[in-house]
């Protein structure tokens, strides 16, 4: 397990795609919101909260496609299935690998990104609080949802239109700490119920995915 | 004598076909009951005028819309336990009407904000969700249409209403925290003090057991459908190899 999480890392480290793309396409996103809106400091302050959790919750989508295709393309996802360790295990490590490079690198990133977006101070403790505890999630899902699409060729657009209505829950509760954060109000309850998403999301969903990869694999 | 029986695609289309003409006729009888008795025999609102009226497709549309995934999530479930094909199919044929519905309650409840609360739409909570309950619909539907093998496609789909659900669930009750509601509460749950009026609520029970007989004949007919297409696609398949 913890070899098939090592190589993981390696090889999204070596390809070098998922890595350096989605923090870049999460820069990029952000950067565009003020041509969108408008450069007053004032708006862009109340939307901050938001577009940071859009902006990563997009990033992350962006490199969901490839965390089972290659597997399945070359083979070594059959390998994987048939070896002696649980396929549920195999999916949770995958999805923490691709948490450790993707969520964990936009949850360092996004105080950097609340600057330009004019967050108040107040708020970026709770950012990277609710991006470190939501981003699991967000992996969990994706990896749910990509282990649906991974037989098919144009999987990932579909991808995306199965995936983002299951953000929905995890996207309010990161986006309202966030933003009560910034306003100085109490955030422990939306907090804690993200925190009961992610951990639900990691309890159950390795098994839904794992079901969906045998399906795929039959 | 079980409901497994039906299981059986011959014995289900035989009683499918035997039944579905009532069905249909009383879904008629009751549909064009309960909306010409709502539209033109029930006083306007005090409050709301006529604009009351659009009550009769409104909520028996959200509700079918509710139910439709239901139906969906259980026939899934027997579907992935017991895998009797009709279930599957029958799961297949229920996304497009549900979305149907999602989308009637969806425009009903448009046109009557507009002048009511004077806004097509609004963030609130149901709306919310309702839209959210779509974006679902959307996804299962992509998903059936994507994949091939029909039995792969059945098991994923049956994957997904289960895990959609969950979802949902944790959607509704999200969006609720997210944003306080404009919309009003339930009005025709059987123990409340605030329900409507009988006048309005007659016609209404009259026209929701006419959409529930009318989803009942979509299935029907959509089912038989879904069967004979895979029995067409089964004696293609064998014609090519023979």
């Amino acid at each position: 397990m913890i070899r098939l999480l090592l190589r993981d890392l390696r090889l999204a480290m070596r390809a070098g795609g998922g890595f350096g793309l989605g923090l870049a396409f999460f820069l990029i996103v952000t950067v565009l919101v003020p041509f969108g809106v408008g450069p007053q400091s004032s708006t862009l302050r109340i939307i901050a909260p938001g577009i940071l959790w859009v902006g990563a919750l997009l990033a992350c989508l962006l490199s969901l496609d490839r965390l089972f295709q290659l597997d399945f393309e070359d083979g070594s996802l059959d390998l994987l299935a048939t070896a002696p360790v649980p396929l549920e295990g195999v999916v949770a490590m995958k999805a923490l690998a691709h948490w450790a490079t993707t969520g964990l690198a936009l949850t360092l990133a996004a105080p950097v990104l609340g600057v330009l977006l004019n967050l108040a101070p107040n708020g970026y403790v709770w950012l990277v609080a609710s991006l470190a505890i939501g981003t699991p999630a967000l992996s969990m899902i994706g990896a749910f949802g990509a282990a649906l699409t991974v037989g098919l060729k144009r999987g990932g657009l579909l991808l995306s239109l199965l995936v983002l209505p299951l953000y929905v829950p995890t996207l309010i509760f990161g986006a309202e700490v966030v933003r009560r954060g910034a306003e100085g109000l109490a955030v422990a309850t939306p907090l804690l119920l993200l925190g009961g998403i992610t951990m639900g999301a990691l309890a159950m969903l390795p098994f839904a995915a794992a079901a969906a990869l045998r399906i795929n694999l039959r | 004598m079980s409901i497994w029986e039906y299981a059986n695609p011959k014995k289900f289309i035989a009683t499918a076909d035997a039944v579905l003409p009532w069905i249909s006729g009383l879904a008629v009888v009751f549909l064009v009951g309960g909306l010409v008795w709502g539209f033109f025999f029930t006083p306007d609102d005090y409050r709301q005028g006529s604009t009351v009226k659009i009550f009769y497709l409104h909520v028996p549309a959200a509700m079918m819309a509710i139910n439709a995934w239901v139906m969906m999530l259980v026939t899934s479930l027997v579907w992935l336990v017991r895998r009797h094909h009709v279930s599957a199919l029958a799961a297949k044929a229920a996304a497009p009407v549900g979305i149907t519905f999602t989308l009637i309650a969806l425009i009903t409840g448009a046109i009557w904000g507009q002048p009511m609360w004077g806004t097509w739409w609004e963030w609130d909570p149901r709306l919310t969700s309702f839209l959210i309950l779509f974006l679902f619909y959307l996804g299962y539907m992509g998903l059936w249409q994507a994949i091939e093998n029909p039995d792969t496609a059945a098991d994923l789909t049956a994957i997904l209403c289960l895990v959609g659900s969950v979802f949902a669930l944790l959607s509704r009750y999200a969006v609720n925290f997210w944003n306080q509601g404009l919309h009003q509460g339930a009005s025709l749950s059987l123990d409340k003090q605030e329900n409507v009026a009988d006048v309005f609520w007659y016609p209404a029970l009259v026209s929701i057991a006419g959409f529930v007989l009318l989803f009942i004949a979509l299935i029907l007919i959509r089912t038989k459908t879904e069967i004979r297409a895979r029995r067409l696609h089964a004696i293609e398949m064998r014609e090519r190899m023979g």
